[in-house]
């Protein structure tokens, strides 16, 4: 009987003790580290002259808010364009700059460039990794004739590499942004 | 040899009418109360000096039996001993019950008549012992699936939730050892942490039937316990291996009991598992490998009117998720679903890289009894449980080797019962129970917490009576009530806080405002009673009828109230809400059962009405810069479940059984007027088994399991524009797979290595045609086949 009165209180000084000792100290904030929340397309025309930027960002990441889509001008016809990619995870302060991540692990990532709509484009890559495939966070496009349509962008996380295009490289998608584009 | 030779003669030739002397008497001594065997039990042959002892398997022999009636004794050291008249007529099998005269502490039991931890009204189902071993190699929710009624909700292969009559998650309370698991058993991918080798004897209880651990089992309880040990000076043990092809891995499993005259006893167990990819027929299913470890140790010492009892479980599991099944947005859905392979493959490896999940449980719990003869006997327990759980994602750059998810989670439980035993014929039980939980999500991720901080406190109270109105009629009513309160610190979204309109709501809660997260502090209370009243008929010896109606209560649970972001190992973004109550079950079921050695079956309506039941179901589609994601939301709704589970085993011919078993279950949104979402579709199970114990217990069995295609489904498709082909394109999500038909195989043989020990060696073989199916109940059925054909081998050395 001796033994389970001092087992009983033992354990409820156990139960007490532990109790008491789980502080009341706030948690932390966590920002998502991987999001990315904004994404920009710099389209810089080769002569000179002023960019075109392609903006989707969205601030409360994958929160209700939809993202805010924004196209700065048109292009031109025949012009070309030295494009650049980048990725900002702005829940953050300072915004973190995640192309630089996407760049150092070049092998495992890669961007595509798809046309919709007639759009009448061309686009080429002017970046690769270290074994010769594109990249695809510089790249160029050349205006065509005059005509509207969308310009996709998708970055895959390990792809097939090399690939044909979307259709053989697998992998995850990490962004898929659309833009209504006009050439004229 | 010539003994063979001639067994061999006797068994081809047709059973002769004259009087022979060469029959054999077998089959195992029980324990009359919950079915376990009995280790070391004697039978007496009167009249002749025949005695054996059964082995570690409760299994006896008996030789050189004529047609003729004989008189056995049969004892045990810790039971009452017992006189049987047996009628022999060729080889005859024979269970014999005894009756335990010392207290267990195992067992608590009362009258001797039924468990008193469990419900003494609802038809149970348990796996022996030997059935439990040929799961060896796989895990808790394998074995259970063997039962009808029971499926299971899977991710892979190695993930195996069960699924009891529909239900699943936080409504299967999962009882182990006598302690509740709390092991963040919620989400649809968190198995049960539960070595499949520690336990002796698993009970399933369809229903809120086990009041004294809970009142929230919606759906079931499942009762695991430890093997007993026998009051007397003995060391016993036994090794399991088993070897298996597909995933080439193998499990290997200890277990050595030491116990004393004294009442002392201790046994301590281990199991290491280790498997590489698993494979489909038709290729190998990527990063699927599994890393199991675990160890308990039990020591006590069990007298008549006391006792104490300690016992120490470390689980620990490495599991690999599908590489194929981790997934960006709708986009990279639909190629994964409208492929028909993986779109990873990768040879064969042991390694298990991301996404994976690495589990770590500890459970230490105390218990002891002492008993008064002025008012029963009071138990008093105390467990501690710590589950850690880490979840790793496919990330980039430094955070590539970090867990995206890092729970711990500590739960503290004491819990004192007392058996009362009012009259002869009226047992009552009371208690009360509180528990204390504390969940702590790491922010290292650096990734939002999916299940925010929070302490929560439990208090409960019950009592449960049973009266024994005749030999034939027992009665039995209970009632709980259990309170919980949660203090919660949860950081909400601005723009989601909003959205739902909590800012209006609930601006109370509100800690602090940040950038764009607000920190809230919901404190939550819960009241939920819950009750359960029965009766069983025993019309005769063979026939007997089980009624039961139970309410159970569940309060939410984490991940209803608080999930809100995205859920990569699901690829949606999954909402929950702070404003929910609890669910309440109202479950009633009826068994007719017969129990003959010859032909036996079971059959068990139920119908479980749920109101307030907490769905999750598709709303809408979400843009995200990383593409669309379909968006998940909880909500409540009336539900309602019903069906029906049948069982049967006919002795066709000497030796020879057949065993069939069916299950159907419906389950419908009674507000939406719709079918709830992966309830199992039909499925029947056939068996024919071959079992000789005359020679060397050689057991031959051939299953054919046929899972009908499910045809009640809510629709959750939606569709999604796709850039390189301009359309628009359905995501079909719902769409259960074909029907499919699987065929195993296997056989076990014994070998009498010395006096003591017996090595079983077992061979069989999993999905034989090597057929390709998916099942509707898999998670990651959208991404890949199920398992392919598998050998497998196992070891039994028991000494």
């Amino acid at each position: 009987m001796k033994k389970v009165k001092f087992l009983a209180t033992a354990i409820f000084a156990t139960l007490l003790f532990v109790s008491c000792s789980s502080d009341d100290d706030t948690p932390v904030e966590v920002n998502e580290e991987e999001v990315i929340t904004t994404f920009t397309v710099t389209l810089a025309p080769n002569g000179g002259g002023t960019a075109i930027i392609l903006q989707t960002r969205d601030l409360d990441g994958d929160g209700p808010n939809a993202p805010v889509v924004t196209v700065s001008g048109n292009l031109a016809t025949g012009v070309t364009y030295n494009g650049a990619i980048v990725l900002l995870n702005e829940t953050v302060n300072p915004p973190e700059n995640i192309t630089v991540e996407v760049e150092e692990e070049a092998g495992e990532h890669q961007f595509f460039y798809t046309l919709g709509g007639g759009l009448d484009v061309t686009t080429a890559y002017s970046n690769f990794d270290t074994d010769g495939n594109p990249l695809g966070t510089q790249f160029t496009l050349t205006a065509g004739a005059a005509s509207s349509g969308t310009l996709t962008f998708t970055l895959r996380h390990e792809p097939t590499k090399p690939n044909t295009g979307l259709g053989d490289a697998g992998g995850e998608t990490d962004i898929a942004a659309t833009f209504n584009v006009t050439v004229q | 040899m010539r003994k063979y030779a001639l067994l061999m003669l006797l068994l081809s030739s047709i059973p002769s009418i004259s009087q022979n002397c060469d029959n054999t008497l077998s089959g195992t001594v029980t324990d009359l109360h919950d079915g376990s065997l009995l280790v070391g039990a004697t039978l007496i042959v009167a009249g002749t000096e025949k005695a054996v002892q059964t082995d570690m398997d409760g299994k006896y022999t008996i030789s050189n039996l004529c047609n003729d009636t004989y008189s056995i004794q049969v004892s045990h050291p810790n039971c009452l001993t017992k006189g049987f008249t047996v009628q022999i007529k060729g080889n005859t099998s024979k269970v014999f019950k005894l009756e335990h005269h010392l207290e267990e502490l195992n067992q608590i039991t009362v009258e001797g008549k039924a468990y008193s931890n469990k419900s003494k009204t609802i038809f149970e189902n348990t796996i022996s012992k030997e059935e439990l071993e040929r799961f060896s190699s796989g895990t808790l929710g394998d074995a259970l699936n063997s039962l009808s009624g029971v499926s299971s909700l899977n991710t892979g292969n190695t993930v195996v939730k069960p699924l009891i009559n529909g239900l699943h998650s936080s409504r299967v309370v999962i009882i182990n050892n006598g302690v509740r698991m709390e092991d963040q058993e919620w989400g649809a991918e968190h198995a049960p942490n539960v070595d499949v080798n520690s336990v002796g004897n698993l009970t399933l209880i369809k229903g809120a039937g086990a009041l004294q651990y809970s009142g929230d089992a919606v759906g079931g309880v499942i009762v695991a316990e430890a093997s007993k040990v026998p009051v007397k000076d003995s060391l016993y043990g036994k090794t399991l291996y088993t070897a298996a092809s597909n995933g080439r891995g193998s499990s290997m499993t200890s277990q050595f009991t030491k116990s004393y005259q004294s009442g002392w006893y201790s046994t301590l167990q281990g199991t290491l598992k280790r498997f590489g990819d698993f494979e489909a027929p038709d290729y190998v299913l990527s990063n699927t490998g599994i890393f199991e470890r675990n160890a308990s140790l039990l020591v006590g010492i069990n007298r008549f009117n006391y006792g104490v009892e300690a016992y120490y479980s470390l689980f620990k599991n490495e599991i690999g998720i599908l590489r194929a099944s981790h997934l960006g947005g709708a986009q990279d859905q639909i190629r994964a679903i409208n492929s028909n392979r993986p779109l990873v493959i990768n040879d064969f490896t042991y390694q298990i890289n991301e996404p994976k999940q690495d589990v770590t449980h500890h459970l230490a719990r105390i218990k002891g009894f002492k008993k008064f003869d002025s008012f029963g006997k009071l138990s008093l327990q105390y467990d501690f449980q710590h589950n850690n759980r880490l979840e790793f994602d496919i990330r980039r750059g430094a955070d590539r080797d970090k867990a995206s998810l890092d729970l711990q989670l500590v739960t503290h439980t004491l819990m004192l019962d007392l058996d009362s035993h009012l009259t002869d014929a009226i047992n009552l039980k009371t208690g009360i129970m509180a528990r204390y939980q504390n969940n702590f999500a790491d922010p290292n991720t650096g990734v939002r917490r999916l299940i925010p901080d929070y302490d929560k406190y439990d208090l409960g109270i019950y009592a449960i009576a049973d009266y024994r109105l005749n030999d034939n009629l027992l009665m039995e009513a209970g009632g709980r009530f259990d309170y919980t309160y949660m203090d919660v610190f949860k950081f909400y979204r601005t723009s989601f806080w909003e959205s739902r309109n909590y800012d209006e709501l609930f601006p109370e809660l509100v800690v602090e405002e940040l950038d764009n997260q607000i920190l809230t502090n919901p404190q939550l209370n819960f009241y939920n009673p819950s009750a359960t009243l029965g009766a069983t008929y025993k019309f005769n010896v063979e026939y007997k009828l089980f009624f039961n109606y139970s309410i159970a209560s569940r309060a939410p649970n984490p991940s209803e109230l608080f999930s809100e972001g995205l859920h990569h190992s699901a690829s949606r973004i999954e909402l929950g809400d702070l404003r929910f109550n609890s669910e309440v079950g109202h479950k009633v079921s009826l068994t007719l059962q017969r129990e003959n050695e010859k032909f036996s079956f079971s059959v068990n309506p139920f119908i479980n009405t749920i109101n307030d039941f907490i769905v999750i179901e598709p709303t809408e589609i979400q843009q995200t810069v990383r593409g669309n994601f379909q968006v998940w939301e909880y909500r409540q709704t009336d539900a309602q479940l019903l069906g029906v589970d049948f069982e049967a085993s006919y002795a066709f011919a000497e030796n020879f059984r057949f065993n069939h078993q069916f299950s159907l279950v419906k389950g419908y949104d009674r507000s939406r007027d719709e079918p709830l979402i992966n309830i199992p579709p039909a499925n029947t199970k056939n068996e024919i088994v071959y079992q000789n114990p005359a020679f060397k217990n050689l057991r031959l069995a051939l299953q054919n399991e046929y899972v009908f295609h499910q045809n009640e489904y809510p629709d959750n498709n939606f569709e999604v524009f796709i850039p390189e082909t301009e359309t628009m394109e359905t995501v079909d999500l719902s769409t259960p797979p074909d029907a499919y038909n699987l065929f195993n195989f296997n056989t076990s043989i014994d070998f009498k290595t010395t006096q003591t020990s017996t090595l079983t060696v077992g061979f069989g073989i999993t999905n034989v045609l090597n057929t390709s199916y998916r099942n509707y109940l898999n998670r990651l059925r959208y991404y890949a086949d199920d398992l392919g054909r598998n050998f497998l081998l196992n070891l039994k050395l028991n000494y």
